[in-house]
């Protein structure tokens, strides 16, 4: 009896996406009406030579993947990890069947659910009840089978209630309950989930990792997407990590999450104007993060305790006064747990002026992380657009320091934040 | 690459590879059957939760554009009907097919871009979307028809043995709107532009159609190439069907007409099938 449930052999997904050419300053109106005039001309050619037609001035190849090959056994639980854009996502696509692959093949035995999203295919005007028949049937479950597990679904959802109300009127709360209920019931032999878990309250993600746990343990082979590392070392034995559309580590989850973790601090050694992978109208971008103490001097290191400037170097299209800016970053742990974000929206710090290069600046005050190093995606906002946005944007690394003023050294293994705090004793008097 | 695993035979094994033409791939379709229902009663139910006075949008429609034709076309232009049959009747024996074909090739040519979420979460064979529709556009279908009943009571015309042929047209009608249907929600997928044609041929296609007169007065010369719009032969079989002999068909005519309807549904589903793995890529 073969154990190999899934085997992808040299696997590559290639997309050709296309490329607007420079251009200068200011545009004339007549060199856009060549342009177009020209472009119009050629697309005519493509369309009628039966060719793909590509939008912009220069086609660019781009393997999503590239020599992926790995196999997977029969009830194991495989975490995938990697950077936004590494090809996580097309990996699942393509053993979901959604999109072919360009090279290589996989062969899977047994059935398999795919969960790239919770709640495909609800309809906001249909009823909970009857968005459990379409989701379930989407899903891959029979009628017969809804049918049976109903009442499981509605009661894991705890919308027992509003079961005939449509679901627009439901709270997002409520929404991504049932949907993930009904996922959650579903019984394939092979389940492959994306990042679903980011939404809904901590009880209820509690709860679906819970869930997801016992598909694994039933003898179930799972495939999991997160960026959660809490989660996937939870949930699964092994992992592998996806760097760049090829296969960087495959082994047991707690090397791979190490191992992950690492190419993060390599990919902080890229400068950040290099990086591909980021979202937003990029017509401003981050070129690069340094940090500074009161002094001004330029640190590798914070320090816990210590008064620290971080700043966000850039370089912009636009030159504006009195922009709204929402510029934040995000601290996470070393297990993938979120910290904290720290938001120029929340201390109403957002009217700056915008220049053509620059840099943003946050004060954090007491430096409040204990040792260890931490990683910070970043995201900035102008007047409500979103201009440039970046997954492990950078680590901050951080040394034991005398944040309570005591000379003492903390204990590192104690947590991952400081704050300030008090001690004393009273009687109570009788 | 031998298979060591013959032990396995009822687990189901899936080869994922590039251009790799699926053996059961009209299997598979019947596989998902439930999902075709389920996707044809979300089309329904939704349409009909929207909207205020919900079926009788399927009533109106037809009738007025009938009432329109009916003057228009007997009263001004003072065209002959078919024998005896009343003009209003005729008229609307045709507006049958009309909107079925009309409604079908719409709602099928905006099926896959409509579902964008669909395509690119989850697999199944992208031909279930387009074929679902056919279903919405068939209940209308069957909701207008009560008006045609009401009519034939109120002109007091009952129909001959040839009504129970009418299945076959109503088929015939679907499938016609379906090749065209499939080939332009395709390209719909990668070029957008394709949605505006959609408009245009239900425009169109009403007055080149023989829907507001009969295909008898069109030029004996004509007829073979006025037949090479498919609807002509689907026109006259419905009529056929409904006013009995009073509206023979002509029957080179017919057989070009269906000759073009298979030929499309041909080209649409070829097309369609080259084009459905990209889809997700695309939308």
């Amino acid at each position: 009896m073969s154990s190999i449930v899934i085997k992808a052999e040299n696997l590559g997904k290639k997309y050709v996406i296309g490329h607007q050419a420079e251009r200068g300053n200011y545009t004339a109106l007549r060199d856009v009406l060549m342009q177009n005039a020209r472009t119009l001309w050629s697309k005519t050619k493509d369309l009628a030579k039966g060719k793909p037609v590509i939008q912009g001035d220069t086609m660019e190849e781009v393997w999503a993947l590239k020599d992926v090959s790995f196999e997977i056994s029969r009830g194991e639980a495989v975490g995938i990890i990697g950077r936004n854009g590494a090809g996580k996502s097309t990996l699942l696509k393509i053993l979901s069947r959604i999109t072919e692959p360009t090279e290589g093949r996989v062969t899977i035995r047994g059935r398999v659910a795919s969960l790239l999203e919770v709640g495909t295919g609800f309809h906001p005007e249909l009823s909970g009840r009857e968005n459990i028949y379409l989701n379930g049937t989407i899903l891959g479950m029979t009628r017969l089978e809804i049918k049976r597990k109903f009442d499981e679904i509605v009661a894991f959802a705890e919308v027992e209630k509003y079961l005939d109300t449509p679901v627009k009127r439901y709270s997002s709360g409520m929404y991504v309950r049932l949907a993930f209920a009904v996922a959650a019931h579903l019984e394939p032999e092979i389940l492959v989930v994306d990042e679903v878990l980011a939404v809904g309250d901590a009880s209820f993600q509690k709860k679906c990792l819970g869930k997801m746990g016992d598909v694994a343990k039933e003898g179930r082979t799972v495939l999991f997407v997160s960026h959660n590392m809490a989660a996937v070392r939870q949930l699964c034995q092994n992992g592998m990590v996806l760097n760049e559309g090829k296969v960087n580590f495959l082994g047991d989850i707690g090397s791979t999450i190490n191992r992950y973790l690492q190419d993060v601090k390599t990919v902080q050694a890229v400068s950040l104007a290099e990086r591909r992978d980021r979202q937003g109208s990029q017509w401003l971008k981050f070129t690069g993060v340094r940090l500074f103490n009161t002094a001004g001097n330029e640190q590798r290191q914070a320090i816990s305790g210590q008064d620290v400037f971080i700043r966000f170097y850039y370089v912009s299209d636009k030159v504006m006064r009195d922009a709204s800016v929402n510029i934040a970053f995000n601290v996470r742990s070393n297990q993938g747990c979120l910290l904290t974000n720290l938001n120029s929206l929340d201390v109403e710090k957002t009217t700056m002026n915008l220049y053509s290069t620059g840099f943003l600046q946050c004060f954090w005050p007491r430096f409040s992380l204990r040792s260890g190093s931490y990683e910070c995606a970043l995201f900035c906002a102008v007047n409500g657009d979103i201009v440039d946005w970046l997954q492990s944007a950078f680590t901050i690394q951080v040394e034991d320091g005398d944040f309570f003023s005591t000379g003492r050294i903390i204990n590192r293994e104690q947590g991952d934040v400081l704050f300030s705090y008090d001690w004393a004793s009273h009687p109570i008097e009788g | 690459m031998t298979d060591s695993s013959s032990t396995h035979t009822q687990e189901p094994v899936l080869v994922i590879e590039s251009g790799r033409t699926e053996k059961n791939y009209w299997a598979d379709l019947w596989r998902y059957r439930e999902l075709f229902l389920i996707l044809a009663w979300r089309d329904l139910s939704v349409r009909y939760k929207q909207t205020i006075i919900g079926i009788l949008w399927a009533i109106l429609r037809p009738l007025l554009t009938m009432v329109v034709f009916t003057v228009i076309f007997s009263r001004i232009a003072k065209l002959p009907s078919d024998g005896n049959a009343p003009y209003a009747l005729m008229v609307f024996a045709a507006m049958l097919p009309w909107s079925l074909f009309s409604n079908a090739l719409t709602e099928s040519s905006n099926s896959l871009i409509g579902n964008e979420k669909l395509i690119s979460k989850v697999y199944f064979p992208r031909m279930i979307m387009p074929a679902a529709t056919l279903i919405t556009a068939f209940v209308d279908f069957l909701i207008s028809f009560i008006i045609l009943i009401g009519m034939m009571i109120y002109y007091q015309f009952a129909p001959g043995w040839h009504i129970l042929l009418l299945p076959f047209f109503i088929i015939l009608a679907l499938l016609a709107s379906l090749g065209p249907g499939l080939w332009i929600t395709a390209l719909n997928v990668k070029y957008r532009d394709f949605r505006y044609i959609i408009p245009f041929v239900a425009q169109f296609g009403l007055y080149v159609s023989p829907v507001g007169f009969s295909s008898k007065v069109v030029p004996e010369q004509w007829r073979l190439l006025y037949s090479l719009n498919p609807m002509v032969g689907v026109i006259d079989g419905f009529r056929w069907c409904i006013l009995g002999g009073d509206s023979p068909i002509y029957l080179p005519g017919f057989l070009l007409s269906l000759a073009i309807i298979a030929f499309f549904l041909w080209l649409g589903v070829s097309r369609f099938r080259r084009m459905e793995k990209t889809f997700a890529d695309l939308i």
